[in-house]
């Protein structure tokens, strides 16, 4: 019964006399009062800002060397210290969220799109529409993320000197979309075929409406809502895939700045100089935390009933 | 029989039962097998049965929500299963559905005008576009819902005023039949009348036909001018409200009506209770012969063979149709005629107005609908805002080959 | 599932007091503390339960009858649950301040319960004749043999063609009938003095609703148990009951013989009830409702409960709470409880 209760006990209705309170508003006014929202929030809003204008946080240029101060530990000059070339890890990790942030928004809403217009299709058509497309979708679903990228990332022919910036970093959201979307096709395809006999739907048939409004105005907006909070949770993997990716190599690479790049640059020396390897670390981890701890607090306010 | 609106012929719905690795068919459920009705002008015919017997599925099949397996239905002289497109959406029109459970056939994302309002988007030449608003105001007035409530979510309404919603839909096109599965099953008991008074009230005033699905008897027997009784996807006995009630002639619509219990303890052990023995046998694998022999208390040898037809049969006054080789009429309730009986006004009333939805002060406002019904989950009510569960009577009648997803 | 418990409250520790009373519920309040408010489930109810008795708590959803049937069973979630007064006796021992082990020990051979849906009160992952015989394992230490031959006993008792070879079904292989009946087999086994049986055949078809009211009145005379029917339908009330209680918003508002309940109701809930409902044996019946909805419970009305909905109410059901009161033959909380009774 406890878990219940959240759904069940309406905000005092004193107030709310003749208004209209849709479930979104509802799902709205619990998130206002959560803590862990809100501190998501905060970090996701600095990351943003980080990677849209990264000189409001830092004037250091990260692609200035400084040979003269070499892995130096943090100080007054350089807060966070300076790597292996003698760039400002700072000013580097600033400037490299914007490769994660891109990569992973991007990739959750290519996901989110592919995955949900699949799961949509063969959860409401059914039949043998149904049965093709769930293998198709199982077959992809069993090729792990990584490993998947690692080989499509590899058959790209890599020539980052002469490589657009934002091409290569289409090449990582294209390689994630292509592994990412299964999950989200087969929640989709859950919460379509868990809307899809609720008598709203058969009433709307009934109707004579067409199927692609019964889509649009029943089935949609009642499906979304796992999907989306999913994509906000995988948001943080597809971060640590592209940092992974760049890690190994095969992703971004230097001259381009990214969380993955300066971790995989740090590992050289990390015994000696861990201070190179711990900011960029930590800040994909809160980055991931973030996007994680986002995805649980509308989880928790579209369906209380999880808590 | 001149003004039939709406004739069944030899309905059947099965559904292929999947199995095996390669998911190849092995049986068939047998939810609708062969019942053949038909329902006049203004009238309300009422079909019961208990689960499984296919009453639910009938509904759907009647709506073209489910292709029949074969089987014709006439409406109002066309044949709707050769309609295609445009002209069965024109169809849709004139034969509407009222469904039973008043949570989930209202969409919670939708405001209360978006429901009733959608009919009319679907059908654009029915209303003109600056009148819609105007049309489900008064749909709501017609209902008895305060018309302000046009921009409230359905869950700010309890199960009754939902139902009336629901309604408000079924009759937004003003069809001329409108098929009502298990409207009232769902609602508290005080709050059933309210509904199906107001149901009374709109067949009066819309010149609606009405097919009324119900497990209740009771309900059925106080606004149905025919009834059809069903088991096992067949119809087993049909014939006026009185015929059914007071001179049933099949043992099963005996047994059925022996079963319900009537709230008056006076009584108590001195009506005849037919006890029958054993469960509903699967409709996927139905007895041979008449399909109650194997649970009926007068079955002979030759009901194990001979199939009975649905024909008119003696009932001591006069016939009616029962699907029984041996069909006898017996009295199993006495009836009172209460039509002269005056009700009390003074403890309920008679109006079909929801008065709640008027009465905007003193903390009983609808926009608390939700947390009142809501509210008995709260405190542990296992039932919770119904007072029975959703799918009673969905065990078999629900497409039997597909099952809902858990959630991830 | 400790061995320990063979050594149960030998039977002498619980004894009826002379006149035969079982139970006694005194004065109960339950409350909900959520974080949107409390919710008020029971106000103040009070009733008792004699050898060999039933009786009926009839009332709509959110009138605190099944909250009520939790409490006695000690199965509410506490938090949010909060009992802040009162005692439910048995046997003249108070459930509510009894150390919670030894409440755990009267649950199942002094008090048990049957649940609307059986087939979410069964285990879908054991065979039922295990869950049956799980009652004689924990509480008798039998072991797994013996049990299951109980087990077998109890469901040939309630009559499951075949009880032998079914013994070792999963809940999924019976049908919605016979799943209660297999509750019911689980809360007999123990042999309790007091059954509640919460809305036992909400969920059944009326055939299989009769066979089930029948099977648990003939249960109830061989073992004279003290049986608690918590339903909304007042037609199995009608058939069953030896006395009924009628709840609204968490309080008792009525309580009668069965048949003073429905021949003289004394209370206007009761009587617009009784107004509300088709009936079988009637024909031409005008049908008249209750207007407007149960309270919510985190803001009752002031006065009576009842008063928005009433069409009687005058100035002091707004301000005065009715106490229950006897009123010829019977009890009921209304200010003019003689009027309705008369009029």
């Amino acid at each position: 019964m406890t878990d219940s209760l959240a759904v069940s006990v309406q905000p005092t209705a004193g107030e709310d006399v003749g208004e209209a309170r849709s479930l979104a508003q509802d799902a709205w006014r619990s998130l206002r009062k959560n803590k862990i929202f809100w501190i998501s929030v905060t970090l996701i809003t600095a990351f943003v800002l980080m990677a849209v204008w990264p000189s409001l946080f830092t004037r250091t240029d990260p692609t200035f060397g400084d040979i003269n101060n070499v892995r130096d530990t943090p100080s007054g000059a350089h807060i966070f210290g300076t790597d292996g070339q003698g760039y400002d890890i700072f000013a580097r990790t600033i400037y490299g969220a914007r490769a994660s942030i891109i990569v992973g928004i991007l990739t959750s809403l290519t996901t989110l799109i592919v995955g949900g217009v699949v799961g949509i299709v063969a959860g409401f058509y059914g039949g043998w529409i149904d049965a093709v497309v769930s293998r198709i979708t199982d077959i992809f679903f069993a090729i792990p993320l990584l490993l998947g990228g690692i080989l499509f990332m590899a058959s790209f022919p890599n020539n980052p000197q002469s490589t657009p910036y934002l091409v290569i970093v289409g090449k990582v959201v294209l390689t994630l979309t292509i592994f990412g979307w299964p999950s989200i096709a087969r929640l989709m395809r859950s919460s379509v075929l868990q809307v899809k006999p609720n008598e709203y739907v058969l009433a709307a048939r009934a109707l004579g409406a067409s199927p692609l409004r019964i889509i649009r105005s029943h089935i949609l907006p009642n499906a979304l809502a796992p999907a989306i909070v999913v994509s906000t949770i995988n948001l943080g993997g597809f971060i640590v895939a592209e940092a992974t990716l760049s890690f190994l190599g095969i992703g971004l690479t230097p001259p381009a700045i990214s969380w993955g790049v300066a971790i995989s640059d740090a590992l050289v020396a990390v015994r000696t100089y861990p201070h190179i390897l711990l900011f960029p670390s930590l800040f994909l981890s809160l980055a991931v935390l973030a996007f994680i701890l986002l995805g649980d607090a509308v989880r928790d306010a579209f369906d209380p009933k999880s808590r | 029989m001149a003004d039939v609106i709406l004739k069944a012929d030899n309905l059947y719905k099965h559904y292929p039962i999947k199995g095996g690795v390669l998911r190849t068919t092995t049986g068939q459920v047998k939810a609708v097998d062969g019942v053949s009705f038909e329902l006049q002008r203004g009238e309300t015919l009422g079909i019961v049965g208990e689960s499984g017997c296919g009453k639910s599925t009938l509904g759907r099949v009647l709506m073209r929500l489910e292709e029949p397996t074969s089987g014709t239905v006439n409406f109002d002289g066309v044949d709707m299963y050769s309609q295609s497109g445009s002209a069965m959406r024109k169809l849709r029109r004139d034969i509407q559905i009222v469904f039973q459970d008043p949570y989930t056939s209202l969409n919670p994302r939708k405001t209360v005008g978006d429901i009733i309002g959608e009919p009319f988007e679907i059908h654009p030449d029915v209303v003109p576009k600056g009148g819609r608003k105007k049309g489900v105001q008064e749909l709501l007035e017609m209902v008895g819902l305060n018309p302000e409530h046009i921009n409230r979510y359905p869950h700010q309404f309890s199960g009754g005023q939902r139902q009336r919603i629901g309604i408000a839909r079924g009759i937004a096109l003003r069809p001329k039949v409108l098929i009502c599965d298990e409207p009232v099953s769902a609602l508290d008991v005080s709050v059933q009348a309210q509904v199906i008074n107001l149901m009374e009230k709109l067949q009066d005033e819309l010149g609606l036909s009405y097919i009324f699905i119900a497990h209740d008897l009771s309900v059925v027997r106080h606004i149905s001018d025919r009834v059809g009784v069903m088991y096992l996807g067949r119809m087993v006995e049909l014939g006026t409200e009185e015929q059914i009630y007071q001179r049933p002639t099949h043992p099963y619509t005996q047994a059925l009506l022996s079963a319900v219990p009537v709230p008056d303890p006076l009584m108590r052990g001195k009506r005849e209770q037919i006890v029958l023995t054993g469960d509903v046998p699967s409709p996927a694998n139905p007895p041979s012969g008449c399909r109650f022999h194997t649970r009926c208390f007068k079955a002979q040898d030759r009901c194990k063979v001979d199939d009975p037809e649905l024909i008119d049969r003696p009932d001591g006054v006069g016939e009616h149709r029962s699907a029984c080789l041996f069909a006898e009429p017996r009295v199993i309730v006495e009836t009172v005629d209460v039509s002269d009986v005056e009700v009390d006004t003074r403890f309920a009333s008679t109006d079909v107005v929801d008065l709640d939805a008027f009465a905007e002060d003193d903390g009983l406002l609808p926009a608390d609908a939700a947390s009142v019904a809501q509210g008995s989950q709260v405190v542990g009510e296992t039932e919770g805002p119904l007072d029975r569960p959703a799918d009673t009577n969905r065990l078999i009648d629900d497409e039997p080959t597909e099952q809902r997803d858990p959630r991830v | 599932m400790t061995t320990t418990t063979k050594s149960v409250a030998p039977a002498s520790d619980y004894k009826p007091d002379d006149s035969g009373r079982l139970l006694e519920v005194d004065n109960l309040f339950v409350e909900f503390h959520t974080a949107e408010g409390v919710a008020k489930a029971i106000n103040g109810v009070s009733f008792d339960l004699h050898q060999g008795e039933t009786l009926a708590i009839l009332g709509e959803s959110g009138s605190g009858k099944s909250v009520t049937a939790q409490a006695i069973m000690g199965i509410l979630d506490m938090p949010p649950a909060v009992i802040p007064s009162g005692a439910i006796r048995y046997c003249g021992q108070d459930l509510l301040t009894m150390p919670e082990d030894q409440r755990r020990r009267a649950r199942g051979p002094e008090i048990s319960m049957i649940f609307q849906d059986a087939l979410s009160s069964l285990n879908p992952t054991f065979p039922v004749g295990w869950q049956i015989g799980e009652m004689f394992r924990q509480h008798r230490g039998m072991n797994k043999s013996d049990a299951y031959a109980q087990a077998v006993r109890l469901m040939e008792r309630v009559a499951i063609p075949g009880a032998k070879d079914r013994v070792k079904n999963y809940p999924h292989q019976f049908s919605g009938g016979m799943r209660q009946r297999i509750m019911i087999a689980m809360a007999i086994a123990l042999d309790p003095a007091v059954l509640i049986a919460d809305e036992p055949t909400t969920a059944l078809d009326v055939t299989v609703q009769a066979q089930i009211m029948a099977l648990l009145a003939e249960l109830q005379e061989e073992r004279q148990m003290g049986l608690i029917l918590i339903t909304h339908d007042l037609g199995v009330v009608a058939d069953v009951a030896d006395r009924a209680s009628v709840m609204y918003a968490g309080r008792i508002v009525a309580q009668a013989g069965i048949e003073d309940l429905y021949a003289r109701p004394a209370h206007p809930y009761t009587r617009g009830l009784l107004e509300s409902i088709p009936r079988l044996d009637q024909k031409g019946q005008t049908l008249a409702a209750i207007g407007g909805l149960p309270p919510n419970l985190t803001r009752i009305p002031p006065g009576c409960a009842f008063n928005p909905r009433c069409r009687m109410a005058q100035d002091i059901c707004r301000t005065d709470v009715p106490e229950l009161r006897h009123v010829a033959n019977q009890d009921s909380a209304c200010h003019f409880a003689e009027e309705v009774l008369n009029g």
